[in-house]
């Protein structure tokens, strides 16, 4: 889907990526991160996507971009081929979450996601008044929203504890401000870095 | 679209003659031969604006326009190429070609043996992907382009765009590859044997050499044309296109038309008979059959892709079953493993094979982005 909340998630993961890499952007929306990748890091990036627009978009911006459905799982890439998997704002929308994750750091030696963080302060304030959350993070209500798995950056990381993914670094935004303090309630956005134990 | 404004307009085909002899990779080696081609918008002063279309099993050199004897006959991708089309003439100079062991005018079974001063017929040598791609580069040469911006084809087509990629990698720098396969599936050739079956045991065909006879082996062509078109549309396009319509009101019980599916089929087919030579047919299924890059490198695909230096773009079809989104997905990969730059659509259609001849908005959207972002 394409990133709801600008491009700020950007610089993070592209700090996180070396020049030259090799990149899979998973849900990788018109391209725009795939472009910046490739722009400022000369990396060798391809992005998936299973929209029909979206793949267009990618075809205009100039990037390599494979249409396949993300629910099927990434068969077709071989066992640690790229450098760095990248799922930005994309990891909500996906059904098979711990079948996705696997298969990121199967194709992958360390994998980038990014997601709105469902514990944050707002969320939990509309919940306790009753109504789901609609934020700047979560901008759809309930009924169109692209959004299937709804989880907080405790989840997530409970998660990962259970795969044996290990949490390599990990960042909170608030807006376009990045959080130091209990990130789980303060942060609308979480970016993580994960790998496997050596 | 209006006509007379995005179309290439009246168009000539030309004649290239060569004489340095040429060696098939069946090993046969054909003397002198000529390639029958025509060419839309202009080269630029570098000549780095090629785009070279390859043409399917029926096709020829006649891609865009119409030939003054005939302004209804327009060129079979017509909709794809002209000014102001997805791939523009204004910014590329698009050549179409006949391939060798064609009926439209290049060197092929009804052209005279210079041997024997009479129709090549059956002896003429069954010819590859591999030999046509060569000849191609001779006209190429012989047209001063160094190097294709880009080489284009849908199903077999296509597999003369990724050959190009294979065999002259530093002279093509994109190719897009369109409804097409690294290689057939045993039901695919299973369908072109039937094909060749039909045209084989035609009465007619004289083991090849019908034409000293005055005949033509129209029944055997027939049904292989019409055994094609079932394959070329998916089930439901049929369903939809056709369903179980009757042709007239009630059942004939004979073995004459009754529904609409058969008198389509026997229109194609007998149309096709009238204009397509046999004996290209059986030498294009076997090119179709043969063609298997992976095959000298113990069937690894990706192996035999890692000469490639082009930037591809694949495009499959939703309902192609002859030439399925699997078959496509297996070039992505083997391209991604070479760290080599594509791009992969699967087009939503219901028109089975056949979609790629046709405008769909989404794909030719496509299309139009790719070639928009190719460098001349």
């Amino acid at each position: 889907m394409t990133n709801v909340l600008g491009r700020f998630d950007f610089d993070v993961i592209a700090k996180w990526i070396r020049p030259g890499e090799k990149v899979l952007d998973l849900g990788c929306g018109d391209g725009s991160l795939l472009r910046y990748l490739k722009e400022e890091k000369g990396v060798l990036g391809y992005g998936a996507e299973n929209d029909p627009d979206n793949v267009l978009a990618c075809v205009r911006n100039g990037v390599n971009v494979i249409q396949i459905d993300l629910e099927a799982g990434l068969s077709g890439f071989e066992d640690g081929f790229f450098d760095h998997v990248v799922m930005s704002l994309s990891l909500q929308t996906v059904r098979h979450t711990e079948r996705l994750l696997d298969e990121m750091l199967r194709v992958g030696r360390e994998a980038v996601v990014s997601f709105p963080n469902f514990g944050h302060r707002s969320h939990r304030a509309a919940i306790a008044a009753g109504r789901m959350p609609v934020s700047e993070s979560l901008p759809y209500q309930w009924y169109n929203s692209p959004n299937v798995r709804f989880f907080t950056m405790a989840d997530f990381e409970a998660l990962c504890t259970e795969r044996g993914i290990v949490l390599r670094e990990r960042l909170g935004f608030d807006g376009e401000s990045a959080v130091t303090e209990d990130l789980n309630l303060n942060a609308s956005v979480a970016v993580y870095r994960l790998g496997r134990a050596q | 679209m209006n006509k007379a404004t995005n179309s290439v307009g009246e168009v000539a085909p030309q004649r290239a003659h060569f004489d340095t002899p040429l060696a098939l990779a069946g090993g046969a080696v054909l003397p002198a031969f000529d390639l029958v081609y025509e060419t839309y918008g202009e080269p630029n002063a570098a000549r780095s604006n090629a785009v070279l279309v390859c043409h399917a099993l029926s096709g020829n050199h006649h891609v865009a326009g119409w030939h003054a004897d005939n302004p209804k006959n327009l060129g079979w991708w017509d909709n794809l190429v002209g000014p102001g089309k997805p791939l523009d003439t204004r910014k590329f100079f698009v050549v179409g070609v006949n391939n060798l062991g064609g009926c439209f005018g290049s060197t092929g079974p009804i052209s005279d043996n210079p041997a024997t001063g009479k129709p090549w017929g059956a002896d003429f040598p069954v010819v590859t992907v591999e030999d046509w791609v060569a000849a191609q580069a001779r006209l190429a040469d012989r047209l001063g382009i160094d190097s294709w911006a880009a080489v284009i084809g849908g199903s077999l087509g296509g597999m003369q765009a990724m050959q190009w990629a294979l065999e002259y990698p530093e002279r093509i720098r994109h190719s897009l590859v369109i409804a097409s396969a690294p290689k057939l599936t045993a039901q695919n050739i299973a369908f072109n044997e039937v094909a060749r079956q039909a045209i084989l045991t035609d009465p007619d065909f004289h083991g090849g050499h019908y034409y000293e006879h005055g005949v033509v082996p129209a029944r055997g062509l027939r049904l292989a044309r019409m055994l094609g078109h079932i394959t070329y549309l998916s089930d439901d396009q049929m369903a939809e296109k056709f369903g179980r319509r009757l042709r007239q009101e009630d059942l004939q019980f004979s073995y004459d038309v009754d529904f609409e599916i058969e008198s389509y089929l026997r229109y194609q087919g007998d149309k096709f008979a009238g204009f397509f030579d046999a004996n290209t047919y059986l030498i294009t299924t076997k090119a179709l059959d043969y063609f298997d890059p992976a095959r000298d490198y113990g069937g690894n695909l990706a192996a035999a892709l890692a000469r490639a230096r082009a930037k591809f773009l694949v495009v499959s079809f939703s309902t192609d079953w002859r030439f399925a989104p699997e078959r496509s997905r297996e070039i992505v990969y083997g391209l991604v493993h070479n760290g080599l730059d594509v791009s992969y659509a699967e087009v939503e259609s219901i028109a089975g094979h056949d979609s790629f001849l046709l405008d769909d908005p989404h794909y030719h959207a496509l299309m139009r982005a790719y070639f928009e972002g190719i460098r001349t």
